[in-house]
């Protein structure tokens, strides 16, 4: 069983989402569960900070050696930051997704997606390990 | 469902990610599959390869069937070799690329790949009618663990008093290691010296385990199918279904090589292979390396100036190199300014022969 934190939000994409309670911006990652499915990440690539983007919609990929994943966005707004790090050591998404293999962050604006609570993403993970 | 192999139980111990693949449930990758990469490049890796299948010749006429029904020139193999060779079809099409041991006199054993060797057998066992000569696939019978890298002689020596030291890259000898019969041959796909070892199926965890336990001061560690991939693809072997099909013959592969035109007789798809050896390929198998970090996948296009100039066959990122590589099929004469559409991106990639990756001798 993947590790599925308590305090974090999720999406059917596989991505965790925090910081929702503030309001202003949250931060995106990749779960656990997705990067064991990857293996070892190779690539990322990420949006533009100041870019504009909607919720659903694809921003980036995730590239490990057997295949290539889309990233989507669970919410809109501006793209306030987005991880150098990761995209300069790809395997910090599999070594710390929850920490320093964090994705991006986005200024909210308006509602984000359908977000899975923790008890909802280990019931959709358990149907597909 | 997937069909396990006899070492599944083993491989579910280790916390392996189990795949479908050719329809038997393999290891996929134990833990980091670039770590199983390294492992095998700078220590010796233990895949467990038992998908792949057996299928015994045995007859005074066993080199004659086979010289009728494969490319190579099999009666001339000396017992205790092996030859890299393909059977293909009428019209020269590549049915399957195998391994050949020639294990006695009048006894032959055709490794041949998961996804292909009950055809192959059904092929030479009709091809084989008109000789004195069985053909029995023994695949259920048999498992196969390759243990490879540069540490592998040290590590199976310490098993074995079979004459390692003095068996040849591409040869094959029956011994015992750790106690219980093997055919042991050395030969691999991962560009590294190593040996592969067929054993009965019974004999597959206790061999396992043996090996483990031996290589472990070596740094042996456990390797999966996708380590394999890479590593095969650095060295520029070719995988089935990828840079190998039925549409292909060996010279459009650039492999006319092990098509001999010079052994006795008639052998399946000789007429159509000779029509075609003198020819041009349109197309011919090379080398790309990505001078980005994305990466190119089979299928993907091979681009020139926008137009499309060939395909991508396998690619995947490359340890060795530190960028990715492709093996594609290109254009003739399309030599640079190459690129791959890699989801639209047309991303910039340099030619280069094959292989990418070559070990020191």
């Amino acid at each position: 069983m993947s590790n599925i934190p308590d305090e974090l939000n999720y999406t059917k994409e596989h991505e965790w989402v925090a910081g929702l309670d503030d309001g202003i911006t949250v931060t995106v990652g990749i779960t656990a569960f997705a990067a064991e499915a990857l293996g070892d990440v190779v690539f990322v690539q990420l949006p533009e900070v100041g870019s504009t983007v909607e919720a659903g919609e694809s921003i980036g990929e995730v590239e490990s050696t057997k295949s290539v994943s889309e990233i989507y966005t669970p919410v809109g707004g501006e793209v306030v930051e987005v991880n150098q790090a990761v995209v300069d050591d790809p395997s910090l998404a599999n070594s710390d997704p929850y920490g320093d293999g964090w994705m991006f962050r986005v200024r909210v604006e308006g509602d984000p997606e359908d977000l899975l609570s923790p008890e909802e993403y280990a019931a959709l993970t358990a149907g597909e390990s | 469902m997937s069909r396990p192999t006899p070492l599944r139980d083993v491989h579910e111990t280790l916390g392996a990610t189990l795949t479908d693949f050719a329809g038997w449930l393999m290891p996929l990758r134990y833990g980091s599959e670039s770590a199983e990469h390294k492992t095998v490049r700078e220590a010796a890796g233990l895949f467990d390869l038992s998908h792949m299948g057996e299928i015994f010749v045995t007859g005074p006429q066993a080199g004659q069937a086979l010289d009728y029904a494969l490319v190579g020139h099999l009666s001339a193999l000396a017992p205790g070799r092996a030859r890299y060779t393909m059977i293909v079809n009428e019209r020269g099409g590549v049915l399957d690329d195998l391994i050949v041991y020639r294990l006695e006199d009048e006894q032959f054993m055709v490794v041949a790949n998961a996804s292909n060797y009950e055809k192959v057998g059904n092929e030479l066992k009709n091809r084989a009618k008109a000789y004195d000569a069985v053909v029995e696939d023994r695949s259920d019978q048999y498992a196969l663990i390759a243990v490879q890298g540069p540490r592998s002689q040290e590590i199976l020596a310490t098993l074995t008093d079979a004459d390692l030291a003095g068996l040849k890259y591409y040869a094959g000898l029956p011994g015992l290691v750790d106690g219980r019969q093997a055919l042991i041959a050395r030969t691999g796909y991962t560009g590294e010296d190593g040996f592969e070892l067929f054993v009965a199926n019974q004999d597959a965890v206790p061999l396992w385990h043996a090996l483990m336990a031996a290589g472990e001061p070596h740094g042996l560690k456990p390797a999966g199918l996708s380590s394999r991939d890479t590593l095969r693809l650095e060295a520029g072997m070719p995988l089935y279904g990828n840079e190998l099909g039925p549409e292909l013959t060996p010279f459009d592969a650039g492999l006319g090589r092990v098509v001999k035109f010079d052994k006795p007789g008639d052998f399946v798809g000789r007429s159509a292979l000779e029509a075609v050896k003198d020819d041009q390929p349109r197309r011919r198998l090379v080398g790309l390396v990505a001078r980005g970090r994305r990466v190119p996948r089979h299928g993907y296009p091979v681009t020139r100036d926008g137009v499309v100039v060939g395909e991508v066959t396998s690619g995947a990122p490359s340890q060795s190199l530190g960028r990715p590589i492709a093996m594609a099929y290109v254009d003739a004469g399309a030599d640079s300014g190459l690129a791959v559409d890699i989801r639209g991106s047309h991303e910039p990639m340099d030619l280069v022969e094959l292989p990418f990756y070559r070990r020191n001798k």
